[in-house]
């Protein structure tokens, strides 16, 4: 798979999404009238204060859990909205999960061989030699017959997302995948994800509360206001792909981290105040 | 830790060079040594009645014990073998409605609208309490101790499955979902797998539960087995012997236990592994 | 800004309000799904009870294992009878206070003894190997030893209640000590504080959890032990200071009144059931902050 080879899928269009939460008498608000686009082909990052309801979007994205309002449409086709209220799980949105969600009992390579395997597009023994070959490339062989409990938490998400890779999904989800790793292991994970993203063209929508790594990954930033979210600001990451770390030194990333720090502060002082509980956002 | 010289020796070395065993040691030492204090030596009161340590082992270990029971006598192994056969039976029975009766409960609410509550009514009955409805209801001796032993398997059994599935994190599941498991498959690749650790502590427990309940029949009914013959040493007058059985009975359920510790180890090797690192 | 989240709370700022929305959510519990399918549930298992034990009157042969039983109806009627009765209540009575004592006990030892354990690394090498070896014994097959022992049949079937109800408790104290957060204890010690104040605020309050789950096995487990000591003692050799609701049960069996057995049975599921909830109530009033956390 190389850039270019295929045309790019995984436009996503968000309108005016509305979603609340608990029974009546005590319903909060975690989505309100949000209103955004990812083109196809790129990385987007989502960034905002804890428990702003980001999490909220991408779940409705995997369809995981319905919507209250608005629609989300994916390369033009509805997946839910108006009479549709809940999307369904399929494997062309493929989310990575926050603490990690490889399968414990299984090897790594089984892991990775799991979506084609249960899908029946391959056989097992087509299906383990194809996450042979992905892992390799991903500079992962080796790894293959060991646990993923005995594997470091680096090396386990880089596996999740080639486990992803697999069924050649049209939008990667992210929920905060490197929030639980220490900041080299996290230099390490975005060089690796950057590379994935170049070689693959995915779509990839990604969240986080870092900013420097929103930055550094993303091609647009979507900053989100306080509970319930909707963007307050959108920073075009014009730079070049592929990325490496020197990029940092560079004024303009300064310039966009500091544009998007002022942004996400206002609303961190808000979603303070207010006293709102940390959770899932 | 592992000692350059001997290699091989691993984690038993480790052991060994700990203070565990030694305090262990410790401990059954002094425990033997109060009680061959207390009933032996002085006498103390009511311990007289007790049987003293030396004459237990002394009995359990000699070859024409006095009150016909001991390693050397067949009828020590035809008591061990009937308890063994009948934990073995209503453990095995509990085993395969438990589980997939709790696997289902904890996936499904459905069935867990239409069935827990029923079960939920039953459970809180003490087996024990069951002993005069299994007489009347099953024919025969030997059934109504094999079910009421079955009783408490089950219930301990389907309610640990239950928890187990209760008990897995929810983003497998999501994780399956996204990459095309069907329910079925998500059943089958996730919440079984994700429940064994859960299951098998399960087990452990209801291997227990069937030995307490089996021993409680046995004493109540039934012929042979080791409840029956601490019953029968006390009402016969045959102090020894019920020490005798007690001690039985406990390696023998410790060693069930540990029989189904080591069937989980090996089926959940991944688990072993973490463990190992 | 708040203003968001609490402008879609409710404020019930009138009774006739409150009163509504009880009466929403009363309706909501006994109308809801899942209690739909409960009665359907316990009617389904009453219905094969009841053609079970009746078949040999209306299929013309009795069907093996429930013909034998006695009818619903049956044991119905008997209840009704037997709730006006004096000795009724004196067996729940009895029972009741049998469990109380035996748990009382078991936790007044089991806790402290449990704690020391946690707190003292020596201690516990020494006195766990042998908790652990007569741990598998049953504590029915104690009670031989323990009548054999102790001078009144009343203190041996205490005796052996007391054992049973003491190892859970036991264990699950450890537990919750083994599974408490070092960082904490490291966090006191460097801030000064005692051994004696370290268990007491922390140690102690850590274990808290675990240990109710404890109590809450183990009074499940005392019932068991309860009953299965006042049907052996009641219903063996000496059936003169028997009583409570395992003694009632026996009885019923040997005097061939069965509908009473069934009676029984419930009366102790109910008991038990009754126990726990109450364990649980008063957790729940002296330990609220469990809540909050879980």
């Amino acid at each position: 798979m190389s850039l270019g080879a295929s045309p790019a899928r995984g436009a996503l269009r968000i309108e005016r999404a509305v979603k609340a939460y608990g029974r009546d008498g005590a319903r909060t608000l975690a989505v309100d009238d949000c209103s955004f686009d990812v083109a196809a082909g790129e990385i987007c990052v989502v960034v905002g204060p804890s428990g702003c309801g980001k999490t909220t979007l991408l779940n409705a994205i995997a369809g995981f859990h319905s919507l209250d309002g608005g629609s989300i449409h994916l390369d033009d086709r509805l997946l839910c909205g108006p009479g549709r209220p809940r999307a369904d799980v399929s494997s062309e949105r493929i989310v990575v999960f926050q603490d990690g969600a490889l399968f414990p009992w299984k090897t790594n390579l089984d892991n990775v061989a799991f979506g084609p395997i249960v899908q029946g597009t391959l056989s097992r023994a087509a299906a383990r030699d194809k996450a042979r070959g992905l892992l390799a490339d991903a500079g992962l062989g080796g790894y293959e017959d060991v646990y993923p409990s005995q594997t470091s938490s680096g090396v386990r998400r880089r596996i999740e997302i080639v486990r992803a890779l697999m069924n050649d999904p049209a939008v990667l989800l992210l929920d905060e995948p490197y929030r639980a790793l220490d900041a080299l292991t996290k230099s390490v994970m975005h060089e690796s994800l950057l590379e994935l993203y170049v070689r693959n063209r995915l779509t990839v929508f990604f969240i986080t509360h870092d900013l420097d790594e929103a930055i550094f990954l993303g091609r647009r930033v979507v900053v989100m206001t306080a509970r319930p979210c909707r963007p307050k600001a959108i920073l075009d990451v014009d730079l070049p792909y592929p990325r490496t770390y020197d990029v940092m030194g560079e004024r303009r990333y300064r310039d966009l981290v500091q544009e998007a720090t002022t942004a996400v502060h206002e609303e961190a002082m808000r979603a303070f105040d207010v006293g709102d509980k940390e959770g899932p956002s | 830790m592992t000692n350059a010289r001997a290699p091989h020796l691993g984690r038993f070395g480790a052991w060994l060079r700990s203070p565990a065993p030694y305090l262990a040691l410790t401990g059954y030492g002094l425990f033997l040594l109060t009680w061959y204090l207390t009933v032996d030596v002085f006498a103390v009161g009511r311990f007289a009645r007790m049987p003293g340590i030396a004459s237990i082992f002394h009995e359990w270990l000699s070859v024409d014990p006095t009150y016909g029971v001991s390693i050397h006598t067949p009828i020590y192994y035809q008591h061990i073998v009937m308890s063994l056969g009948r934990v073995g039976i209503a453990f095995a029975l509990a085993t395969a409605l438990g589980v997939p009766l709790g696997l289902l409960l904890g996936w499904s609410p459905t069935v867990k609208e239409y069935v827990f509550p029923v079960f939920e009514v039953l459970r809180p009955i003490p087996i024990l309490a069951w002993v005069p409805l299994a007489i009347i209801m099953f024919s025969g001796s030997e059934t109504p101790v094999v079910f009421l032993t079955f009783l408490a398997s089950f219930f301990a059994t389907t309610l640990n499955t239950l928890l187990g599935v209760r008990s897995i994190e929810p983003s497998y599941v999501l994780a399956a979902r996204c990459l095309g498991a069907s329910r079925t498959q998500v059943f089958r690749h996730v919440i079984i797998p994700g429940a064994l650790p859960f299951i098998f502590t399960g087990l452990q427990i209801s291997v227990g539960v069937a030995w307490f309940s089996l021993v409680a029949a046995e004493m109540v009914s039934g012929q042979f087995g080791l409840g029956y013959l601490i019953n029968t040493s006390y009402t016969m007058v045959q102090y020894p012997t019920i020490a005798i059985a007690m001690l039985t009975l406990g390696l023998v359920g410790y060693s069930t236990s540990a029989v189904v510790r080591l069937v989980g180890d090996q089926l959940m090797s991944w688990r072993r592994r973490e463990h190992a690192r | 800004m708040s203003a968001t989240a609490s402008m879609l709370e409710a404020r019930p700022a009138r009774a006739g309000h409150r009163l509504s929305r009880l009466a929403t959510r009363l309706r909501e519990t006994t109308c809801s799904r899942s209690r739909r399918r409960a009665l359907i549930s316990y009617g389904v298992f009453a219905a094969i009870w009841q053609l079970g034990a009746t078949s040999a009157r209306w299929l013309g042969h009795p069907v093996p294992v429930l013909s034998n039983l006695p009818p619903p109806t049956a044991v119905l009627t008997t209840w009704g009878h037997l709730v006006l009765e004096r000795g009724y209540w004196h067996s729940w009575l009895t029972s009741f206070v049998r469990v109380g004592g035996g748990f009382a006990a078991a936790v007044i030892a089991g806790v402290p003894f449990g704690l020391a354990m946690a707190m003292s690394r020596r201690l516990r090498g020494i006195v766990f190997p042998v908790f652990e070896l007569l741990r598998p014994i049953p504590p029915l097959a104690w009670v031989p030893a323990a009548i054999i022992f102790w001078p009144t049949q009343e203190l041996s079937i205490d005796f052996v209640i007391f054992l049973g109800a003491f190892y859970p408790i036991v264990l699950n104290v450890l537990g919750g000590a083994d599974a408490m957060d070092e960082r904490l204890i490291q966090v006191a010690r460097s801030m000064g504080a005692s051994r004696w104040n370290i268990f007491r605020r922390l140690v102690f309050r850590a274990v808290l959890p675990s240990t109710l789950v404890g109590m809450d096995v183990s009074i499940g487990i005392t019932w068991e032990v309860v009953v299965a000591a006042e049907m052996i003692s009641g219903g063996g050799s000496s059936g003169s200071s028997g009583g409570g609701l395992g003694f009632f049960i026996w009885s019923s069996y040997v005097g061939g009144s069965y509908p009473q057995i069934i009676v029984g049975m419930i009366s102790i599921g109910l008991a038990g059931y009754l126990s726990s909830a109450a364990l649980r109530r008063l957790a729940a009033r002296f330990l609220p902050w469990l809540e909050a956390s879980a």
